[in-house]
């Protein structure tokens, strides 16, 4: 038996509104809770967030606790571990979620240790244990070549959770909910580190995450110019977007913005072309959930024609620009 | 400028999933016969990030590593790449534990070795990708830390770090000592040198069991785990890629591109 209740959610904003991730743990969120028969609450830490509120309540949650403070404007680990620690204090969470995103992987195993309790990050699927009421937290491990379904006994039950991952809330304007200002004394000496600037190097035009079509190009490619060549395609098809392996961008071909992959952006377009690139588990788990996985790649035995549903075993600079020219004429066609 | 780096000794991740097993006894990974374990390639990345700091300011890199039955030959390598010193936490009892007993018992080794400024480690270990070692010790020690770094400058009281953001990047200043965690776009380790292999192999790693470090065998470990592994397992992989094909290699591209369209898929 425990005094912890209820599941919390960490809402993450981007551009002034309510991050996708956010809206994939309100979903999970919501189902785990209900398996519970407990409570659904997000808490929202940064500064002028409020008006947020009502968009979070709309997708489901039926109470959000607020930390508004001039502070908290920009993500800083000891300032928000500080306010996370005081609003779990008070709301007592049995389950207690965030995403696998910057801000997540970096403040819960800091929250997790300090709260002395345990986590586990990078979770594709949870579940109730019908028994116990203890949260299965289930992840991909040794590079995905495995998966692993961990339980504790300590609370908060804790968890971060891969984008895309879980299905997204759908906003419904008629929910009603409570929103709890918690009022956090902070200090700028608390914080330990300073922030000096903050740089965008990803590429013009549609982001990975979005794109409904993507072209990755591996250690195969060779060059930066090779990669100009896939970029050819995405002129094209409507929507599409090129990325890469880790080979790629730790070879310095192109911007490590574009990496896919278990440590790099996770995708999950209609289509998924994959060039001259292996297939490596890591790899893999950034894209294994789009719907069709293409492949070219002169090695038949490369682990990429293990995943995909189509496929030409061939040198890429050979198939590739016949591929396009293909393509270019289908399109005016 | 004193650094301690953590490095744990792991089943070579290049291995493809035709070439892995699991052991559902001791629900652990394994690797075919002849296959060596590595260094986990995030830790060595952390080693580089030391080595490019001693370049430039000098002083000392000490290795820590925890674990059981540690190949020397793996364990040994930060020396040959340029490292001072390894210190080996091995035991049995050392064996099985979750990121909450390790990081509980490498805090208790650091503190025995006592002077730092500044301790790195990978962001993960590419077995297990839990992705809290480094952060857990940093919170046992009562220091700050910054995660994902891609360049670390030193002066004699900061640290000045490029991190890692999903669009980007953003720097960062800490005040000595800290703890940081290294991501991959460091860049590419260096090679050990035939000099470094030598004068590596004319240093012995001093090792420490759990009493050495204050710790009973029966806290740490797997008996001082607070996650349970209920399971692991492989997924099953029922892929089946049509190869399309065609008298040319241009004409199979073709015919693929054909494909799609009719399929409608692009």
């Amino acid at each position: 038996m425990t005094n912890y209740k209820g599941v919390m959610i960490y809402a993450e904003i981007a551009e002034g509104k309510l991050g996708a991730i956010t809206k994939e743990l309100l979903g999970g969120g919501r189902k785990l809770a209900d398996a519970l028969g407990e409570e659904l609450c997000a808490v929202l830490v940064g500064c002028n967030v409020s008006h947020i509120a009502t968009e979070i309540i709309a997708h489901g949650a039926n109470k959000v606790y607020i930390v508004n403070n001039p502070l908290l404007r920009d993500y800083e680990t000891d300032l928000f571990l500080s306010s996370m620690v005081k609003v779990v204090e008070q709301a007592m969470p049995r389950i207690l979620l965030l995403g696998q995103t910057s801000a997540g992987q970096d403040l819960s195993p800091r929250l997790a240790f300090r709260l002395n309790t345990s986590v586990v990050l990078d979770c594709v699927d949870l579940s109730i244990d019908f028994d116990s009421k203890s949260l299965i937290r289930t992840k991909p491990v040794y590079g995905g070549k495995a998966m692993a379904a961990f339980i504790s006994e300590d609370y908060p039950q804790m968890a971060t959770v891969r984008l895309k991952s879980m299905p997204p809330s759908v906003r419904d304007d008629s929910r009603q909910g409570k929103v709890i200002e918690i009022s956090v004394g902070l200090l700028q000496s608390v914080s330990r580190t300073k922030i000096l600037g903050r740089f965008t190097e990803e590429a013009e035009g549609i982001k990975l995450e979005d794109a409904e079509t993507i072209i990755t190009g591996g250690r195969g490619i060779g060059s930066a110019d090779g990669f100009k060549k896939l970029e050819e395609l995405t002129k094209l098809l409507k929507g599409s977007a090129v990325g890469a392996t880790r080979a790629a961008c730790d070879a310095g071909w192109v911007p490590t913005t574009i990496q896919i992959g278990l440590t790099g952006k996770i995708v999950a377009p209609q289509v998924y072309i994959a060039v001259a690139l292996s297939g490596s588990s890591q790899h893999m788990a950034g894209c294994s959930g789009s719907r069709t996985i293409v492949a070219i790649n002169k090695d038949p035995r490369a682990n990429i024609f293990k995943e995909a549903k189509l496929g030409v075993v061939g040198d890429w600079n050979i198939v590739f620009p016949a591929f396009l020219r293909k393509i270019e004429e289908l399109s005016q066609g | 400028m004193n650094i301690i780096v953590c490095v744990k000794e792991i089943v070579d991740p290049e291995l493809t999933p035709d070439n892995f097993k699991i052991d559902p006894v001791n629900k652990i990974g394994i690797s075919p016969a002849g296959v060596p374990t590595v260094i986990n390639p995030f830790d060595g990345q952390a080693v580089e990030a030391a080595l490019r700091i001693k370049d430039i300011h000098g002083g000392k890199i000490t290795i820590i590593c925890l674990g059981s039955n540690l190949h020397r030959e793996v364990v040994k390598k930060p020396l040959a790449m340029g490292a001072d010193e390894v210190i080996l936490l091995e035991d049995d009892a050392f064996g099985g534990g979750d990121s909450w007993s390790i990081a509980h018992t490498l805090a208790r080794g650091i503190r025995k070795i006592g002077d730092y400024e500044l301790i790195l480690c990978g962001r993960q270990a590419a077995d297990w990708d839990a992705g809290q070692v480094g952060s857990g010790t940093a919170e046992i020690l009562g220091l700050p830390c910054i995660t994902l770094a891609r360049k670390i400058e030193v002066t004699d009281e900061n640290a000045r770090v490029e991190r890692v953001t999903s669009d980007g990047y953003e720097i960062i200043e800490v005040s000595l000592p800290a703890l940081i965690t290294v991501s991959n776009e460091l860049g590419e380790p260096r090679y050990p040198t035939a000099m470094g292999i030598i004068e590596s192999l004319g240093k012995e790693p001093t090792i420490w069991k759990p009493k050495d470090i204050g710790l009973d065998p029966l806290e740490t470990g797997s008996n001082g785990r607070r996650l349970k592994l209920a399971k692991l397992f492989q997924p099953i992989r029922e892929g089946q890629c049509e190869i399309i094909e065609g008298e040319t290699l241009e004409e199979a591209a073709t015919n693929l591109a054909l494909r799609l369209r009719e399929e409608k898929i692009l």
